[in-house]
């Protein structure tokens, strides 16, 4: 475990270094995420300002969901960019040929593929609404509460990686670009962004259980925040309700197996 | 126990077939046609460990899926194959940690880091301790002659170059065992010396077992005791290179340099009678093509020079490539 954190170190720093001789092009972009969800931001600020509240949520509540899903999805997208390249880089030209040459696992090579800095910029804005969420909402902080909101971060970036494994195990059968994936990440984001209770029900569900969005950021964020969750669950379903983000992660890793054997049965 | 043990190993590809057009591509879509393409149809052969075998075959013939199997990135349909007691595809990573795999047309290295930076990666993917990749590094360094291209990104390399480079990666952790596929492909004259070189040293000095593909019959000449030749999913011939020759016939050439020119014409009335196949000359030059299963080359040589005057003579075998060509149209193989 240790050494696997260590190489994945290495490949982090060697990819952290080559982003920097572009340092024009890692600012530019950086610069653009941050403003194409800071511009999104203002959309909902625009909301809030016409209707004041959004079925009983404040806008200083949302605040604090947005800030919490864009930080967890910023870490994950920046260590994902090897899932997300993985049908154009590895499959078509048979460079995964190398990872399976190699005495690693395969998931954890393609993780250090990259470390995508240019991520900062979206984690940079969510960590600025966070923080003027936090100032503006009365949380009593405690260190059960942290340790909440750092355990919905792990469980939001072990789901969105999870997405992106799942996206990447697709390749294996297709090589065809997945749009389709992209309602599930981007998409979810948006979703999650929002609190889960103002959707209908049978939204409600599949963002509970088949694709754990409201696991992630709407139970536990509840649990944060101290208040009653409108539809009416505990707090200790919140408490654990991210490790369903956990659990995900583990299922897509089942699902890429499948893909691997698939791969070295087939050759292609 | 030998180091690579085969048996019937089999693998069958299931390949859908395309039908011409876009009505076609469309029908694909509903009906699909399965065709089943044999690439090993039961292969059996042993690698004692510090042999060099040279495994040839056409494009198509098994080569390649018959390397993935050994390196643990395909799994066979049929048959078994232990490499040093592990079943590759089944232990892959313990495998791939005691191997080296090197394949001419793709790199093993990152594109954009300097070469030594490379090698740095590979130190922590396979665990090497640092002492001992110190010498490996060191070693292969001084073997590859990389010295002065260890700050030079691997993009910036020439092929030549990146081959050396990739031969030294994949000796970092000092595996006992190497696959080469295609080890020379697009090499010019010296950078291919200079390849042959490194794996002979490797194999003789290093104790290093070598499995070579390649399509260069100079390879095979120059590095293999040992060739396995393989056509249409199955070895044809597994010996020496003697073995290969006695396989497909006699053909010999007997080459007189004459102290006059002497016409075609005269030579052929010369020899008629005698069973040689073709004659040819250049200047004072011919070249005899004959059948050592016709005629003994004494016989042959003790005939020419009682009606000419000669200042040399030797008896050459064909080139290796037509000994493999023939080879592969005796089996009904199209590409040599």
């Amino acid at each position: 475990m240790t050494d696997s954190i260590a190489m994945l170190a290495r490949y982090f720093g060697v990819s952290i270094r080559a982003q920097l001789q572009y340092r024009t092009s890692f600012l530019l972009s950086a610069a653009g995420q941050f403003l194409n969800s800071a511009i999104e931001f203002l959309g909902l600020w625009a909301l809030f300002d016409r209707f004041g509240h959004l079925a009983g949520w404040s806008f200083a509540e949302v605040a604090f969901f947005y800030g919490v899903i864009n930080c967890t999805f910023a870490i994950a997208d920046a260590l994902t960019t090897g899932f997300d390249r993985f049908g154009s880089h590895y499959v078509k030209t048979g460079d995964f040929d190398r990872l399976l040459l190699r005495p690693r696992p395969t998931a954890l090579q393609l993780a250090g593929h990259e470390f995508a800095l240019r991520r900062i910029g979206r984690l940079l804005q969510g960590l600025i609404v966070l923080a003027w969420a936090i100032s503006a909402l009365d949380i009593p902080w405690d260190a059960a509460r942290v340790a909440l909101l750092l355990l919905t971060v792990a469980g939001g970036v072990a789901f969105f990686f999870g997405l992106m494994v799942l996206q990447a195990s697709l390749c294996f059968w297709t090589t065809e670009s997945l749009e389709i994936m992209n309602v599930l990440t981007y998409g979810g984001v948006e979703t999650a962004q929002y609190p889960l209770s103002i959707y209908h029900i049978a939204f409600r569900r599949i963002f509970t259980f088949v694709v754990p969005l409201g696991c992630i950021g709407y139970f536990p964020i509840v649990a944060v925040l101290g208040v009653d969750d409108p539809l009416g669950t505990g707090r200790v379903f919140q408490a654990l309700a991210p490790l369903a983000g956990v659990a995900f992660l583990g299922l897509s890793f089942v699902a890429w197996g499948f893909g691997v054997r698939r791969y070295t049965s087939t050759g292609s | 126990m030998s180091q690579i043990e085969v048996r019937s190993l089999a693998k069958v590809f299931r390949v859908a077939e395309r039908r011409a057009g876009l009505a076609g591509a469309f029908r694909g879509l509903v009906d699909r046609r399965i065709r089943e393409v044999h690439a090993l149809a039961g292969v059996d052969f042993d690698v004692e460990r510090g042999e060099l075998v040279g495994y040839i075959g056409p494009n198509g013939a098994g080569k390649s899926t018959t390397i993935k199997i050994l390196a643990g990135i395909l799994t066979p349909t049929g048959g078994t194959c232990t490499v040093d007691g592990l079943t590759p595809w089944r232990d892959r990573r313990r495998h791939a940690a005691r191997i080296g795999v090197v394949f001419g047309q793709r790199t093993q290295l990152w594109w954009d880091l300097p070469v030594i930076e490379s090698f740095e990666l590979l130190q922590r993917v396979y665990r090497v301790p640092a002492p001992v990749f110190q010498r490996n590094r060191d070693r292969m360094v001084e073997l590859m002659r990389l010295g002065p291209l260890l700050d030079t990104p691997v993009r910036q390399l020439s092929l030549g170059q990146r081959m050396r480079a990739d031969l030294a990666a994949a000796l970092l952790h000092g595996p006992k065992l190497l696959f080469l596929d295609e080890p020379t492909i697009g090499l010019d004259a010296a950078a291919k010396l200079a390849m042959r070189d490194f794996v002979r040293t490797l194999n003789r000095e290093e104790g290093v077992t070598v499995v070579l593909t390649t399509h260069d019959m100079d390879d095979i000449e120059a590095l293999c005791e040992r060739i396995m030749v393989i056509g249409q999913g199955q070895i044809l011939i597994d010996g020496g290179i003697d073995d290969l020759r006695r396989r497909v016939g006699n053909s010999r050439v007997l080459i007189v340099d004459l102290e006059d020119t002497v016409s075609v014409a005269a030579l052929e009335d010369g020899l008629r009678g005698v069973g040689t196949r073709d004659v040819r000359v250049t200047g004072r030059r011919a070249r005899i093509d004959f059948d050592a299963g016709v005629i003994a080359p004494a016989a042959l040589i003790a005939r020419v020079t009682s009606r000419f005057e000669v200042q040399d003579l030797f008896v050459e075998h064909p080139p290796i490539e037509h000994t493999v060509a023939e080879l592969y149209a005796e089996h009904g193989e199209g590409e040599a």
